[in-house]
C-alpha cells in the first residue's frame, strides 16, 4: 500500500526528516507519536504533496505509483486522503459544494459518473447523522467559524466521503472531548477494511484506546526512533516522551547508566 | 505544478477574446466643435433643447483639463485625434471570419449560437430573431405604461421626460469626462417606470443586441416613479469587441418615493495585450438619486475587461429613509488598471448605505477602492456599512483603499474594514488536497471570494459572472 524509503524531508532548507522508512500494508492502522516538534506533520504534508517540502532523498511508493512524482490532486484522486491538523477555512464557498467538488474529482478519475445533487445529499447526510453534525453545516462556508471540534469532524466528514485508500490523520483527536473522540474513532473505524490503510498522527495514548493500532512508531528529532506494537503508546502514556532522549543516549558507548 | 507557477501562469493569459479583425468604418472626420456637435444633433434629428444643452456641455468642456487624481497611468489621450460619430460598422461576412478562440469563450459562457454571431460582429439581421422577441417584450411593457427604448427614441417620442431628467443627477458640468459625453454622446437606453408599477421582467441591453454598437459614448437614464420597481441589466459577460479606445459613458438614475431600481454591470471590454496595448480606456459617470422618501438604488458590477477602469456608481440620499447599495467586483491582471469605488452622499434622515467591494489582482493589475462617505448636517441617524477587500495573485500586482469619510452629523454611524490578502496557498494546497485541480481550487476560492457580491446579481446573471470569472483565471494551471 505505501512504502515509504529513506525519507528525507526540508522546509526552507532546513532538514527537518532524516531518512523515515515506514511499511504500511491493506488494512494495517499504524500511529505515529512523538513530541511536538519532530516533525509529524512534516510528514504528512510531504506525503500529500505539500508545496516548500522538498524531498531530497528517498521514495514512496504508493499502490504501485511513484508518489512522489505526482500533484496533490492527482494524489488525492489515486486515494490518499490527509485530515489536517489545521483545517483550512475557505470564505464564500459551501461546504456542500467543496465535498461535491471534492467527490466528483475522485469519481472521474475512477470512471465512476459524477454523482447529481440527489444522490450526494442522500450519501452526504447519512454520514452527518453518523457523526452528530447539524445539516446546517453543509451550507456554511468550508470551516469558516466552525468550531475546533466542527473542524476535525469535518475533516472525518470528508474521508469517509471520500472513502480513501489511505487514509493519514494528522492530531485529529486533539482538542476533541470525550464524546467527539469517540465518535470520530467510530468513523475510522468504520474505514478500516483489508483493503486501507490507516496512518494515525497523535501525541496522545487517548486516540488509540478507541482505535487500535497494529504497529506504533515513535518519531523524535526527524527520525523513527521507536517501533513496537501497542503496548509502546502505553508506554509512552506512563512515561512521557523524556525517557527517550534518556533511552538514546543508552546507544551511546560509556554512557550506559540507566537500567 | 505549483502554486506559483498557477499565480505566475493566470497572469501571464492571454486575454482570449482580443481578436481584432480590421473593420471598415464611415465616420465623421477627426476632432471636437461645435459644428461636429451640430452634426451629430442634426443627424440624429434631435429637439432644439438637446443640441443646446449638448453646446453647452461642449463649452464647459473646453475649459476643462482631465483629471489627474485617480491612481490610472496612461499616455495623454489626444481628443482632437479621434472621431466622435461613426456610422454602422461594416459588419464581418460570417463565423469563419471570427477568432476560434473567441467562438470557444462564447461556447464556454453558454451564449446561445445566434447571439455568438451578433457579438463577434457579423451581420446577423437575416437569421437573428431577437428583433421579434425584443418586440413582443416591448409589447408586454408597454401595456404596463413602462418605456424602455434607446436615448434616440425616447429623443423623438418623449422629449419632456428626456427634458426633465436628463442631466438632472449628472449634471453636464459634473466631469471632465461626464462633460465630454453631454456634448457627443452617440445613443444608450431609456427607460420609464410609471407610478406603482412593478417591472415584471430584468430589463437588459441583452434585448437591444442589434443596436449594441452604441459603445463609447454612452448615455442611460432610468427612472423609477413613485412606488415604482426596476432591475436593470447591462452589459454582458461576453466579451465585446471595440475599435474605439476612449469609452466614456454617463448612467443617471432617480428613484422618486417608496420607488426602487437596481442596477447590474458586468463589464468585460478588451483589456489589451499583456503590455495593455489596444486595451479600451473606461471613464464612466454613473450616479443614481434617491429623490423620494424611502428610494431605494443598489449598484451591483462585476468588472473584468478594460486597461483602464475608472469608475464610481454613486448614490444621492436625498429622501428621508432611503437606501443605497453598492457592490462590486474588480479584477485587474497584465497591466489593467482600476480606479473604481463608490460615493454615498448622505442627505435625508434616516438614510442607510452599504458598500461591498472586492478587489482581485494579478500579474502588474493595479486595483484601488476609492469610495466616499459623506453625511450632511440634516442625515441625521444615517449609516453606513463599508467593507472592501483585497485580494493579490503573485508578487508584483497592487492593490489600494483611499477611503474618504466626511460627517457632519454627530448621530451617524459611519464602519469601515477593509482587508488585504494574498491568495492563499493554504487554501489552494486544502482543496487540492481533496482532488481538485489547481484551476477549479483557484475558482472556487476566487468565486468565495467574490460571493457577497455575486447574491446580488440576479440568478442568471450571477451565474454567467461566476462562469466569467473562471474562464478569465482559466489556463491558471498546465
Ligand atoms: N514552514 C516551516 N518553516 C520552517 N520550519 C518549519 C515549518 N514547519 C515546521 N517547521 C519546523 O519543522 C519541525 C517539525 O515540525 P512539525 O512537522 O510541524 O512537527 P509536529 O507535527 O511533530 O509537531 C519543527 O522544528 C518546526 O519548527
Ligand atoms: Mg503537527
Amino acid at each position: 500500500m505505501l512504502y515509504i524509503k529513506n525519507l528525507h524531508v526540508a522546509v526552507e532548507g532546513k532538514p527537518i526528516l532524516h531518512g523515515i522508512d515506514l511499511y504500511l500494508r491493506g488494512g494495517e492502522v499504524h500511529a505515529i507519536m512523538g513530541p511536538n516538534g519532530s516533525g509529524k506533520s512534516t510528514l504528512a504534508l510531504a506525503l500529500a504533496g505539500r508545496e516548500g517540502y522538498d524531498v531530497t532523498e528517498g521514495s514512496v511508493n504508493f499502490m504501485g505509483l511513484n508518489l512522489l512524482t505526482m500533484a496533490p490532486e492527482q494524489r488525492a484522486r489515486e486515494g490518499l486522503f490527509l485530515a489536517f491538523q489545521y483545517p483550512v477555512e475557505v470564505p464564500g464557498v459551501a461546504n456542500v459544494q467543496f465535498l461535491k467538488s471534492a467527490l466528483n474529482a475522485r469519481r472521474v478519475h475512477q470512471g465512476l459518473p459524477e454523482l447529481d445533487a440527489m444522490d450526494f445529499l442522500a450519501l452526504v447526510k447519512e454520514q452527518l447523522l453518523q457523526l452528530g453534525l447539524d445539516e446546517s453545516l453543509l451550507y456554511r462556508s468550508v470551516n469558516e467559524g466552525f468550531s475546533g471540534g466542527e473542524k476535525k469532524r469535518n475533516e472525518i466528514l470528508q474521508m469517509l466521503i471520500l472513502a480513501p485508500a489511505l487514509a493519514i490523520l494528522d492530531e485529529t483527536d486533539s482538542g476533541l472531548d470525550i464524546d467527539a473522540l469517540k465518535i470520530v474513532a467510530a468513523g475510522v473505524n468504520r474505514l478500516r477494511d483489508p483493503q486501507r490503510a490507516i496512518l494515525l498522527i497523535t501525541h496522545y495514548q487517548r486516540l488509540l484506546d478507541y482505535i487500535r493500532p497494529d504497529h506504533v512508531h515513535v518519531l523524535d528529532h526527524g527520525r523513527i526512533v521507536r517501533s513496537g506494537g501497542p503496548e509502546l503508546a502505553q508506554k509512552l502514556e506512563a512515561q512521557g516522551y523524556g525517557w527517550l532522549d534518556d533511552d538514546l543516549q543508552q546507544t551511546i558507548p560509556g554512557e550506559e547508566t540507566r537500567p | 505544478m505549483n502554486e506559483n507557477t498557477t499565480v505566475r501562469d493566470a497572469v501571464e493569459q492571454e486575454y482570449r477574446w482580443g481578436f481584432v479583425t480590421p473593420i471598415e468604418q464611415d465616420t465623421f472626420s477627426k476632432g471636437l466643435s461645435e459644428e461636429v456637435v451640430r452634426m451629430i444633433s442634426a443627424k440624429k434629428q434631435e429637439p432644439d433643447f438637446m443640441l443646446e444643452w449638448r453646446l453647452a456641455a461642449l463649452r464647459h468642456w473646453l475649459k476643462q483639463t482631465e483629471p489627474n487624481w485617480a491612481s490610472v497611468h496612461h499616455p495623454p489621450i489626444d481628443y482632437q485625434d479621434m472621431s466622435y460619430f461613426s456610422a454602422p460598422k461594416k459588419a464581418l461576412k460570417d463565423l469563419s471570419e471570427v477568432d476560434p478562440e473567441l467562438l470557444r469563450t462564447y461556447e464556454k459562457l453558454g451564449i446561445p449560437l445566434a447571439e455568438r454571431e451578433a457579438l463577434a460582429g457579423v451581420a446577423v439581421d437575416a437569421v437573428f430573431d431577437s428583433v421579434s422577441v425584443a418586440t413582443t417584450f416591448k409589447d408586454k411593457l408597454a401595456s404596463l405604461g413602462i418605456i424602455f427604448c434607446s436615448f434616440s427614441e425616447a429623443l423623438r417620442e418623449h422629449p419632456e421626460l428626456v427634458r426633465q431628467y436628463l442631466g438632472s443627477v449628472v449634471p453636464h458640468t459634473d466631469n471632465f469626462f461626464a462633460s465630454l459625453n453631454s456634448a457627443v454622446f452617440s445613443d444608450g437606453s431609456f427607460v420609464y417606470v410609471p407610478k406603482g408599477v412593478r417591472c415584471p421582467m430584468e430589463l437588459s441591453t441583452y434585448f437591444r443586441i442589434n443596436a449594441r454598437s452604441t459603445g463609447q459614448f454612452e448615455r442611460t437614464l432610468i427612472i423609477a416613479d413613485e412606488g415604482a420597481h426596476v432591475s436593470y441589466l447591462e452589459g454582458c459577460t461576453a466579451p465585446m469587441r471595440d475599435e474605439n479606445q476612449l469609452h466614456a459613458a454617463v448612467v443617471e438614475l432617480i428613484a422618486l418615493k417608496d420607488a426602487s431600481i437596481k442596477y447590474s454591470t458586468v463589464q468585460n471590454w478588451y483589456p489589451g495585450d499583456k503590455q495593455g496595448r489596444g486595451g479600451i480606456y473606461n471613464f464612466v459617470t454613473k450616479r443614481g438619486e434617491c429623490r423620494g422618501d424611502n428610494a431605494h438604488i443598489s449598484w451591483t458590477q462585476v468588472e473584468t475587461g478594460s486597461a483602464i477602469t475608472w469608475k464610481y456608481p454613486s448614490c444621492i440620499l436625498r429622501g428621508d429613509n432611503s437606501v443605497g447599495e453598492f457592490y462590486s467586483v474588480a479584477v485587474t491582471r497584465n497591466v489593467q488598471q482600476a480606479d473604481t469605488g463608490t460615493k454615498m452622499i448622505h442627505i435625508g434622515k434616516n438614510t442607510r448605505s452599504t458598500v461591498i467591494s472586492k478587489g482581485i489582482s494579478a500579474g502588474h493589475g493595479s486595483n484601488a477602492y476609492r469610495g466616499l462617505i459623506k453625511v450632511l448636517p440634516g442625515a441625521d441617524h444615517a449609516r453606513n456599512y463599508t467593507q472592501c477587500d483585497s485580494l493579490l495573485m503573485g508578487a508584483e500586482c497592487a492593490a489600494h483603499t483611499f477611503p474618504y469619510i466626511e460627517v457632519r452629523n454627530p448621530t451617524a454611524q459611519v464602519e469601515h474594514e477593509a482587508s488585504t490578502g494574498k491568495i492563499g496557498e493554504d487554501q489552494l494546497f486544502y482543496l487540492k488536497s481533496r482532488g481538485l485541480s489547481g484551476e477549479d481550487a483557484l475558482n472556487m476560492i476566487v468565486n468565495g471570494f467574490c460571493k457577497e457580491v455575486f447574491k446580488n446579481l440576479p440568478m442568471e446573471f450571477a451565474v454567467e459572472a461566476q462562469k466569467l470569472l473562471s474562464v478569465s483565471l482559466e489556463g491558471a494551471i498546465g
